[in-house]
């Protein structure tokens, strides 16, 4: 019998939630696993729609955005691959929001139901983006190789950039989900942000073609910064990365992750009263 | 402390509902001018929430679902919680599990809490038998290693084996009901929290479940049990809470808790305080010649009363009931013929019950008299007394003399 006591009080704010984040850790991982396994049940190309949703993207803004509207691509890579390395860390933050603003009300029965800390939901749907990230980045190298287009050093600083794109969908995911439970606008608002965000952003095109002096407001957007980076690190070659508008955007990341992880705790109480 | 398993003091909970009202059209100017008033606070006041303010004239209402509340549990103890629906029994369970948070007083806890506060939680339909066995476990809080170890038992006690390989939304009701109690069963909590999941499923599984928590109490862990099955919280706890409307109202051994649930919502006795009309002033239940009624021991009731005026031809009525309100006993002057008068002042009426013929138990009695003459009518119950009846047999409610013979010989008797 361990001599562990638990207050519960009104206000309080609990010094065990830390740690109960890390005795509940294993349930980040059973929440996600369960989202991939009931997506693909019961289909019957199954875990092959991983595959083929990014390659269909990627055809489709290649044929569009390169041979129609015959955007530059950057320096000698192709335009394919230069879209598509936008796509990836785009893609990750579109499916991140989506999926986790609708978290919370989607496991409306566990929140009223059984405790375990509220911030493992929402994680568990990046986590499963993240999943699908690492799937369509396999599928990057298969058109790498297609395409004779070899990566240069600065590839090992594609995880670096990763984790970014990872904190940039928690913090903004964690803020969302939370409004989400309350104002349930944010059901139409957030689709509405993921379709504008994607031609905002640039993924069909460089941020190079952004005229200078909007450049640096322009990375007010994170995923600026992010899609930036991943093109540094893979394209290599004449793509460089614009400095002070990569540190704006890793700013406006941390500033999103640290507010969204505040006001996610803030509410996080009255989720089961709300919900 | 550490005895006490849990400790609640004066806990609270409020929640706002509002009310709207009723007009015959909404008109857009009103709906306007709510909309900027309530942007206007927003603006204003950025951390404030608009929980509980209204912008227009609906009304709200501050509903307390549970009101200073306060108890403590012991460690191994296994306490029933009840009451009537929407008592607050669930909002304490939702506290005491930390769904909720409350909004006054407080909760100590002393050791891991698991609650099974629905069946099934987190299951879901796609997924097969075995796969929700993982999931379920892990929502519930053991980790992965735990449920491979306990895998084997939760199969067995689920009795599903054949079925574990398919989508549990093809399961019976049964079934699914079934392994969602094995798993929770297979927790390894210091204090088990269980709230009305027996409500669904067979007898056989609902003696299994009972059997199961059983046992969890016997290994030393604390049980918190609610339930409207009054045959299965005597049967497993030896503690009783009783909740009505927000506040505690009985927290005691568990017979006199379910006498106090089955009290509540009863039709007052009528009490005639006022001078000016009868007044039944005690009433007693002793036994005869001994200390505490024993089963077929004699028993003699004694009622005191006063009437300011004379009561001519009165009924006079006495009833026995068991704990759950059934009229085992019902002694009426009327049916010997006899209507006796009382003249104005204090009355004494005595029942002497020769061989009171119930067996173990907790009993209530209590006395109605009855005058309708004329220009008088005159009514009048008294208190309900609780009484015990002691007695080496158990298991019925009737005592009665008997005698067993074996192949001609007599074995014994009563």
């Amino acid at each position: 019998m361990n001599n562990r006591v638990l207050v519960i009080e009104a206000g309080r704010t609990e010094l065990h939630y830390w740690k109960d984040l890390w005795r509940y850790r294993e349930l980040f991982f059973f929440l996600a696993w369960r989202d991939i396994l009931v997506r693909y049940k019961q289909t019957v190309i199954g875990i092959a729609w991983a595959v083929i949703r990014p390659l269909l993207t990627m055809i489709v803004f290649t044929v569009v955005f390169g041979k129609l509207a015959k955007l530059p691509s950057e320096g000698i890579a192709p335009y394919a691959i230069m879209v598509y390395v936008a796509m990836l860390p785009w893609q990750f933050f579109a499916n991140s929001l989506s999926e986790a603003s609708n978290s919370l009300i989607g496991n409306a029965n566990l929140i009223s139901k059984v405790y375990f800390p509220r911030l493992i939901i929402p994680t568990s749907s990046v986590i499963t983006s993240f999943v699908d990230f690492l799937i369509s980045s396999a599928i990057l190298l298969v058109i790498m190789v297609w395409y004779q287009f070899w990566p240069t050093w600065r590839i090992v600083t594609l995880p670096f950039f990763t984790l970014i794109a990872f904190l940039a969908s928690m913090g903004v995911g964690l803020w969302l989900t939370a409004l989400n439970v309350k104002y349930r606008d944010f059901r139409y608002i957030v689709p509405f942000i993921v379709q504008f965000g994607l031609y905002i952003s640039p993924v069909g095109f460089s941020s190079s073609i952004v005229p200078d002096e909007y450049r640096f407001l322009y990375s007010l957007n994170p995923m600026v910064g992010v899609i930036d980076g991943f093109r540094w690190a893979i394209l290599g070659g004449e793509s460089n990365i614009y400095i002070p508008g990569f540190l704006l955007s890793l700013t406006v990341t941390l500033f999103f992750l640290v507010f969204g992880i505040m006001y996610f705790r803030k509410t996080e109480k009255k989720f089961a009263d709300i919900i | 402390m550490p005895d006490i398993a849990i400790k609640v003091e004066q806990l609270s909970k409020s929640y706002f509902i509002g009310h709207k009202r009723q007009e015959r059209y909404t008109a857009l100017r009103d709906v306007l001018a709510n909309k900027a008033k309530a942007l206007g606070h927003r603006l204003l006041h950025p951390f404030k929430g608009t929980e509980g303010v209204m912008f227009t004239a609906d009304t709200t209402e501050e509903f307390w679902a549970l009101q200073d509340v306060s108890f403590t549990v012991k460690h191994g103890d296994r306490v029933g919680i009840i009451g009537r629906n929407g008592a607050g029994k669930s909002t304490l369970l939702k506290i005491l599990s930390r769904i909720t948070e409350p909004t006054k007083g407080r909760v100590e806890l002393y050791g891991r809490v698991a609650s099974l506060l629905e069946v099934g939680t987190g299951f879901h339909p796609e997924l097969t038998g075995r796969e929700n066995i993982y999931l379920n476990g892990a929502i519930l809080g053991m980790s992965k290693g735990e449920i491979k170890r306990n895998f084997e038992a939760i199969v067995d006690f689920a009795e599903i084996e054949k079925f574990l390989d398919t989508p549990v939304k093809r399961y019976s009701s049964g079934m699914y009901v079934r392994l969602a109690f094995a798993v929770a069963a297979h927790l390894e909590p210091e204090i088990l929290i269980v709230d009305e999941v027996l409500a669904v499923g067979d007898s056989q599984f609902q003696k299994k479940c009972l059997g199961k928590m059983e046992d969890v109490g016997k290994e030393g862990r604390t049980v918190l049990f609610v339930s409207h099955n009054m045959a299965a919280i005597q049967a497993l706890c030896s503690r009783g809470i009783v909740l009505n409307n927000g506040s505690l109202i009985n927290n005691g051994d568990i017979a006199e808790s379910i006498f106090c649930y089955n009290q509540i919502g009863r039709q007052p006795k009528q009490q005639f305080i006022n001078p000016n009309n009868l007044c039944i002033t005690n009433i007693t239940v002793t036994p005869v010649d001994i200390v505490i009624a024993r089963s077929n021991a004699a028993v003699k009731i004694i009622i005191n009363f006063y009437n300011p005026k004379l009561l001519p031809s009165c009924y006079l009525n006495m009833v026995i009931e068991n704990s759950e309100g059934l009229v085992l006993i019902h002694l009426r002057t009327d049916s010997f013929d006899v209507y006796p008068s009382f003249t104005p002042g204090d009355h004494e009426i005595e029942i002497y019950i020769e061989r009171i013929s119930l067996r173990t138990g907790i009993y209530t009695a209590w006395f109605r008299l009855f005058c309708n003459a004329g220009d008088i009518y005159e009514i009048a119950d008294s208190d309900t007394v609780m009484f015990e009846v002691m007695g080496n047999q158990v298991g019925g409610v009737i005592e009665v003399p008997y005698k067993w013979y074996l192949d001609g010989k007599i074995l014994n008797c009563n």
